[in-house]
């Protein structure tokens, strides 16, 4: 649900960009007032009061996170946990996208609901699901068991793996969708030439497709990696404590200590996906520079 | 002809074919493995809303609808369903009306200020809601406004808006602004303009930015846990509490419930959507 509707806009406001040149009024500045009022107010000012509370016993309040084992323990496996579902949602996303768009109209329509339906459900229904499918006396173990195949039951929720399972599945259309929009962009007309040229199947793939999506691998693997930094639900059903990630230790402090502390490490989660959204943007303009340097 | 004369392309097309096919089998199934994997773990959420073993997940012992009675007899899904739906109205509402004079002002606007202005109204979206909670819950203990009714239909609100904006912002592209200067130059007013010539014409853009925000609302969970207090919680946040202590069907019962509830409106999302496109 969120996709669709995020993925809209650029179109939206392009076409709105030509579509300029209204009638201009007085009036519409008393149009965007109330909701910049409540943007303001319920927006900007939470976050301001964030950083002010995280500040309010000084500086030290950093470096007490910073120095805790356990909390860089806490930041590390969010990262990991980021990394691992970055690269598992483009490794099913890509075929994926790639088969979306090269098929029919029709399997292309039902391949295409069956990405946006779990926009349809909230995320805590899913990740009820994942629990009954995971736990040690769910669906999967009991009819592994039934069969005999296994002795014991295989631990998967409470594990890295079943966090992992959970949070693929959540932010695999997000991955889809951005290789989809870049991959709907490329010109059918060069693969033929690749083909007419006597370029093999795997030639055409990796010296012509793969190339001219790199734009949609980058965006999927930014959304993906910088929404994973933020997840609380899927990770705190599935994940063991010892694996806790930033949201889950934020709204633990939240509830234990209180709001000091929390606040901080909400900065430092924002920082953080600040910074990674500036490193992959300019990585990005990374492949330009060098063939500008090499020229 | 005979086999001798073919020309090597075809032959090599030939040759070439039956692995082509291979390739495109492996793919297949591969986008059918996946399919499964999105799908399949949700609708499983039936069987086990429907199931009389009291452990989630294990389905043995026989099918029952006593989940679905327990959850319709239960007071606290009632309560909770109740200031679910009246947050929801209240800060759809809102978000609404703010939203869509908002988008009409946005398109008077120069392409940068308009660009700055609606991005930061879809930032909401792009903040994990964590932090967004925390920072709402410090600033409604120092508005005295935690613990009230008041600050959940806030924060879902500024929730919302994006939604309203994108919804808007697509069906106002569609909209032709000289029609809009023509009721000016005949003489209606810039108020008759609007509710005669674009209301109309960007309403479905309206009402679907607003279930979009309904629903958004009602599955919201994580900012809620910030503000809730003993007597005002909301349905997930109920959900979410329960299932810390036990995982029982009927919260699968509930999902189930709430999943056919979410399925309809974005059906009627879908439809009104379509609509606007064929206008």
């Amino acid at each position: 649900m969120t996709t669709t509707t995020i993925v809209a806009v650029p179109t939206g406001a392009r076409r709105g960009a030509t579509a300029a040149a209204r009638p201009a009024s007085v009036g519409s500045a008393l149009l965007l007032l109330p909701a910049l009022l409540l943007l303001l107010v319920l927006f900007v000012g939470p976050l301001v009061l964030m950083a002010f509370e995280s500040f309010r016993d000084g500086i030290g309040t950093y470096g007490t996170i910073f120095t805790s084992v356990s909390n860089r323990r806490v930041f590390a496996n969010t990262l990991e946990t980021a990394v691992a579902t970055t690269l598992v949602c483009l490794l099913l996303g890509y075929p994926y996208a790639y088969a979306l768009l090269r098929t029919g109209r029709r399997l292309r329509t039902v391949l295409t609901a069956c990405v946006l339906m779990p926009f349809w459900v909230s995320v805590l229904t899913r990740t009820f699901a994942w629990v009954g499918l995971l736990q040690d006396t769910g669906v999967i173990n009991s009819f592994l068991l039934a069969r005999g195949w296994i002795a014991e039951p295989l631990a998967m929720i409470r594990t890295p793996w079943g966090v992992l399972i959970g949070m693929v599945q959540v932010l695999l259309p997000y991955m889809v969708i951005s290789l989809m929009n870049s991959m709907s962009t490329i010109d059918d007309q060069l693969l033929r030439a690749a083909y007419s040229l006597g370029a093999n199947p795997w030639q055409r793939f990796r010296k012509v497709f793969l190339p001219l999506s790199a734009s949609g691998i980058w965006a999927g693997c930014t959304l993906v990696f910088v929404l994973s930094l933020g997840f609380y639900i899927t990770p705190s059903m599935l994940g063991a404590p010892s694996n806790m990630m930033v949201a889950e230790l934020l709204v633990q402090e939240t509830q234990k200590i209180g709001t000091v502390r929390a606040s901080a490490i909400g900065l430092i989660l924002l920082a953080g996906m600040l910074l990674c959204l500036a490193f992959f943007r300019g990585l990005r303009g990374l492949p330009a520079l060098v063939r500008e340097r090499r020229s | 002809m005979s086999t001798a004369t073919l020309p090597h392309a075809t032959w090599r097309a030939r040759l070439r074919r039956p692995r082509l096919q291979l390739r495109h089998l492996l793919l297949g199934a591969f986008v059918g493995l996946v399919v499964l994997y999105l799908i399949l773990p949700t609708l499983f959420i039936i069987p086990m809303s429907l199931n009389s073993s009291p452990s989630l997940g294990t389905l043995k012992d026989g099918w029952t609808l006593r989940w679905y009675l327990t959850l319709a007899q239960d007071p606290v899904w009632r309560k909770t369903a109740s200031i679910s739906l009246q947050v929801g109205l209240a800060s759809t509402a809102l978000a609404t009306v703010v939203g869509t004079a908002f988008t009409l002002g946005l398109v008077r606007l120069s392409p940068r200020i308009r660009a700055f202005l609606q991005g930061l109204s879809l930032a909401p979206l792009a903040i994990p809601p964590v932090i967004l909670g925390i920072g709402l819950y410090i600033l409604f203990l120092n508005l005295d406004l935690y613990r009230t009714m008041a600050s959940f239909i806030l924060a879902h609100a500024v929730l919302a808006l994006p939604f309203v904006v994108v919804s808007v912002s697509a069906s106002l592209s569609e909209f032709d602004p000289n029609q809009e200067r023509a009721a000016l130059v005949i003489g209606a007013t810039p108020l008759q303009t609007f509710r005669r010539v674009v209301l109309p014409q960007i309403a479905p853009g309206i009402i679907a930015g607003a279930l979009f925000g309904f629903v958004s609302s009602w599955d919201e969970v994580v900012v809620s846990t910030f503000l809730v207090s003993p007597g005002m919680k909301t349905l997930p946040v109920e959900m979410w509490t329960q299932s810390r202590t036990t995982l029982t069907p009927v919260l699968a019962a509930l999902s189930t419930v709430l999943m056919v509830i979410s399925t309809m409106l974005l059906l009627v999302i879908s439809r009104l959507q379509s609509r606007g496109k064929d206008q």
